[in-house]
């Protein structure tokens, strides 16, 4: 989002964004590294402080707004997309993020989710997801893995997981990455990106659930395997990973292969990132990269261009201001047909 | 704009007739949905209006869009009454009825008077029509009408041959014969066709060929009524004693619509009206969306609660956030409208009620959400309340609601109804440099120290300051879990919780420091006060009338503020043997009288049929009291 950053004479650090309220997540949750992520992130900006809105929903990442030094509003279960789509459409100076979970995002407030991304609404999304229900003590989410044993689903969970990106994809939101709670340097940089970028930024951060759903990303993103099992995505660049820099992804048909460039993939045409494809097949494509066959994909997804929702509801309101002149009370009350009565 | 000043009717062209005087007289247009009767009625209306009588307007309408041709299901009806008094209802039967099926003979007999006038089209008494409208036998060959002045006139085929010549397909010529039957209508009660003429003209600029038809089937049917001499007499309606002014003809939506803007014009501020549509508050944002340049934005949301949330989020921003819906919304809003009450935001809710519950009657009006919006959400949850009494009344009361609410930082619901927001009646039209103004301070510096509370209150009106996102130095969070009083800061503590649900309610009950008292016209001590609110108020009118005519004694009030209610309201009612309340529910302000006013002998009249009351309804019953 770039009508936030007004060119001024202000630096910040961190703890300019820190405010007066105790975190109260858990020891160890992963929600923490985000939080100090984005408060470094936004210090590096010169938007003025007062500029930026919170806006979350409900659940333990939407406690979000209350660690913020900045304007904050924690709404209600899964309405917050909606709540910053009115904020952005009366002003649009502000820098407007979003803090939403897997549950408060993709269950209760799926619809809004979609909606707001298909609007393509100047805001940044931050979905945390942990694939579990934290505040209300441990149910399997829409994200939680078939076979999940929780509270809820004590003979494990019957329902087909969904996909985050893929919501955002099919929901042709504009800006669409993924990054995770481990990697703050990661991170940062997506969140710098969403915040650079005009329109709806969707990030879906991969965060660890200590207490209810702990090391449920470890197979892919623990620290012995994640070089053999994440792929960072870098624009223009080929999709090669591994400890050793030696395994990449090519293109069999419509299907991504593991290629080996040490052996048989030496030499090969391989695929080549480029978020700004204009059809999102190549983005859903890479949504589909998922452990155990594939490495996971991270970074950013998808990055186009494309007029905002915010930008065309003030430009509608311009062009009728211009065409039929600042509105006078005295037409709008008398209307086309009056008659006297004497 | 149109000046009244010629008091005697204008005369007939070719044959003048008899021309009889009355004071009053209700029509009635009934057809097919696809009938344009409604169209017709708004044209009846019209003129009616710039012929200077008074009037009120009901229309009729199923909730399907096209049922199939010639059923009962797919009747559409327009009633309105006009007088040469002030009038406040669209006549509890009608005197004349335009029928232009067998279908909508079947559905309107009942809304005849005895004796009344009933127009048909007999060209389409035919045996399918006769059993699509399960007639066993054709009605204007039998008894069934025997109570009735019947006139059979073949509409369409005089339609037919009036547009023989024209080059139009078969079933235009079919969509004109609504402006025959007008044409009828305007011969009867002595109208000019000048308005409808200006207004075919305009509607069909770009097909000269349709301005062309539908005129001459306009006159033919004026100029069939007065050669043909199918009716006994010709009418007149003098103009109406109404109050000198400049007038307008307004529907309830209409009115709310540009009340809400003139109100944000007040405030300075942008109007933002997030909505879902339904039946029936969809015009609401139908009349928004085209007034853009009056800094109006309108966001058709994807549901009721995306609709109500960008409202909040429009508040929250600083400007006027405004959501519209008709009571199945209400269900779905209220989780929002309680996040408004916690966060303490101003927040303009508009339930056009209907029939209910659940999908109910969506075209039909009723007035029972009144509880629901009293109550119909979790925890305590106070908010101010306003209803419109007729739809001109929806401009004062939508500027209202908006004062309320940047007052007090506090929903505010504006309790319509499909009676008054689809009813028309003559607005007088006010003084622009007269309109009230709605002043907004929002906080621009540090209230507590160098600290912003975002909770430390206006120790008068109870309302916590409004800072916009953007303003330096007051960054603050809000949000739906209990406040501390003052900081705003997330707390559970027990005595503050109390003290900060005390607070809401007190802020919400001193709102009736700052609204009219209760008026009563008539004796203001007796024996039966009818006590209205919402639409009854035009049947209670003049079934008061009536029976002060009749030189009975009974008094009249009506409630605009439904929470908090007028202070003296209490006193008022006390004065009274017996509080008459007419309302279209089984008692929803009857409740609230008995629960707040206890000592009252308050009774009430109940009314769920989908329709507005009849003023016999109203008069019958409370003859029954005195």
């Amino acid at each position: 989002m770039s009508t936030g950053f007004k060119e001024m004479d202000l630096s910040y650090t961190k703890d300019d964004f820190v405010s007066n309220q105790d975190v109260r997540w858990c020891p160890g949750c992963g929600d923490y590294a985000i939080l100090a992520t984005a408060q470094r992130t936004l210090a590096k900006f010169k938007t003025p402080r007062e500029n930026y809105v919170f806006i979350s929903g409900i659940g333990c990442s939407s406690r979000f707004p209350y660690y913020m030094n900045t304007y904050g509003f924690h709404t209600i279960h899964g309405r917050a997309p909606t709540i910053a789509t009115g904020l952005r459409c009366v002003n649009p100076d502000l820098s407007i993020w979003l803090i939403t979970g897997d549950g408060d995002g993709l269950s209760i407030g799926g619809n809004h989710l979609i909606h707001c991304m298909r609007r393509n609404v100047n805001i940044n999304i931050l979905l945390v997801n942990n694939q579990i229900y934290g505040l209300t003590k441990g149910q399997y989410s829409p994200t939680s893995t078939q076979g999940k044993v929780t509270k809820s689903s004590p003979y494990g969970s019957i329902d087909y997981p969904i996909n985050a990106l893929r919501i955002a994809i099919a929901s042709e939101a504009t800006f669409i990455a993924r990054t995770l709670d481990a990697d703050p340097n990661h991170m940062g940089m997506i969140m710098t990106r969403a915040a650079q970028h005009k329109g709806v930024s969707f990030i879906e951060i991969y965060q660890n659930c200590i207490i209810f759903n702990d090391k449920t990303f470890a197979p892919v993103v623990g620290r012995e395997v994640r070089d053999d099992r994440m792929i960072y995505l870098e624009e223009g660049k080929p999709l090669i990973y591994g400890k050793q820099r030696n395994k990449a992804i090519k293109l069999q048909g419509l299907h991504p292969e593991i290629v080996d460039l040490e052996g048989d993939g030496a030499g090969q045409d391989l695929l080549i990132h480029k978020e700004q494809s204009p059809d999102a097949s190549y983005a859903y494509l890479l949504s589909q990269m998922s452990y155990p066959e594939m490495p996971v994909p991270f970074g950013v997804f998808r990055a186009i261009e494309r007029p905002t929702y915010d930008d065309m509801m003030n430009d509608q309101v311009e062009a009728m201001k211009k065409e039929k002149g600042p509105g006078d009370l005295k037409k709008l009350i008398y209307g086309s047909s009056t008659w006297t009565v004497k | 704009m149109t000046d009244i000043q010629e008091k005697n009717p204008p005369q007939a062209q070719a044959h003048p007739k008899e021309r009889k005087e009355i004071s009053a007289i209700t029509v009635r247009f009934a057809g097919d949905s696809g009938d344009g009767m409604q169209l017709a009625g708004d044209q009846f209306t019209d003129t009616t209006a710039i012929m200077g009588n008074d009037f009120s307007t009901l229309p009729d309408y199923p909730a399907e869009i096209r049922a199939p041709v010639g059923t009962l299901p797919g009747v559409s009806s327009f009633q309105i009454q006009f007088s040469d008094s002030v009038i406040f209802t669209p006549g509890d039967v009608a005197d004349v009825l335009v029928s232009m099926n067998p279908a909508a003979l079947k559905v309107n007999i009942p809304f005849v008077k005895k004796g009344g006038l009933i127009i048909v089209n007999e060209s389409v008494f035919n045996e399918i029509n006769l059993r699509k409208a399960n007639w066993k036998s054709n009605p204007l060959l039998d008894e069934t009408l025997k109570d009735f002045s019947l006139i059979k006139i073949p509409l369409s085929e005089l339609t037919k041959n009036a547009l023989k010549d024209l080059p139009i397909k078969m079933t235009e010529v079919e969509r004109c014969k609504n402006f025959f039957a007008l044409g009828l209508m305007f011969w009867l009660y002595s109208r000019s066709l000048e308005h409808t003429v200006d207004w075919i003209q305009k509607k069909f600029a770009k097909r000269p060929e349709m301005v062309n038809a539908n005129i001459t089937a306009l006159k033919a049917g004026y100029n069939f009524a007065d050669i043909a001499e199918v009716f006994p007499s010709q009418y007149y309606v003098k103009q109406s004693d109404l109050e000198p002014g400049t007038y307008r003809k307004i529907m309830g939506n209409e009115a709310a619509a540009i009340g809400f803007i003139t109100a944000a014009r007040l405030a300075k501020k942008t109007l933002f009206y997030g909505s879902y549509p339904i039946t029936p508050a969809s015009d609401i944002l139908h009349q928004l969306a085209r007034f853009k340049n009056y800094d109006v934005k309108t966001f058709q949301a994807e549901d009721e609660i995306a609709a109500v949330g960008s409202a909040i989020g429009a508040s929250f921003g600083g400007e006027i956030g405004m959501t519209g819906t008709s009571g199945p919304g209400m269900c779905l809003k209220a989780e929002a409208m309680n996040l408004a009450v916690m966060a303490e935001l101003p927040l303009i809710v508009i339930n056009v009620q209907r029939g209910g519950p659940s999908t109910g009657m969506p075209t039909k009006t009723e007035q029972a959400d009144l509880l629901q919006a009293m109550y119909g959400r979790n925890g305590e949850s106070p908010v101010a309340i306003v209803a419109p009494k007729t739809p001109a009344d929806c401009f004062d009361m939508a500027i209202e609601t908006t004062r309320l609410a940047l007052k007090y930082m506090t929903p505010v619901i504006f309790l319509s109804e499909g009676y008054i927001a689809n009813g028309s009646e003559p607005w007088k039209l006010p003084d622009i440099e007269k309109l009230p103004k709605i002043e907004v301070v929002h906080a621009a510096a540090p209230n507590a120290g160098t600290e912003f509370w975002p909770y430390k209150r206006d120790p008068k009106t109870l309302a916590r300051p409004w800072a916009k996102p953007g303003t330096p130095g007051l960054e603050h969070r809000i949000g739906g879990l209990a406040k501390a009083e003052n900081t705003g800061n997330v707390s559970y503590d027990p005595d503050n919780n109390q003290k900060m649900m005390t607070l809401r309610a007190e802020k919400i009950a001193g709102i009736a420091n700052d609204i009219p008292n209760l008026e009563v016209y008539g004796p203001a001590k007796g024996k039966v006060l009818v006590l209205g609110w919402g639409g009854s108020f035009g049947a209670i009118f003049q079934a008061v009338k009536q029976l002060e005519l009749e030189g009975k004694k009974v008094s009249r009030a009506h409630l605009q503020y439904l929470n908090p209610f007028p202070k003296n309201t209490g006193e008022v009612l006390r004065q009274f043997e017996v509080v008459l309340i007419p309302e279209l529910n089984f008692g929803h302000l009857l409740n609230l009288v008995r629960f707040r006013f206890p000592g009252v002998n308050a009774t009430g009249l109940h009314k769920v049929q989908g329709q507005p009351f009849k003023v016999f309804e109203v008069a019958e019953k409370i003859k029954e009291l005195l």
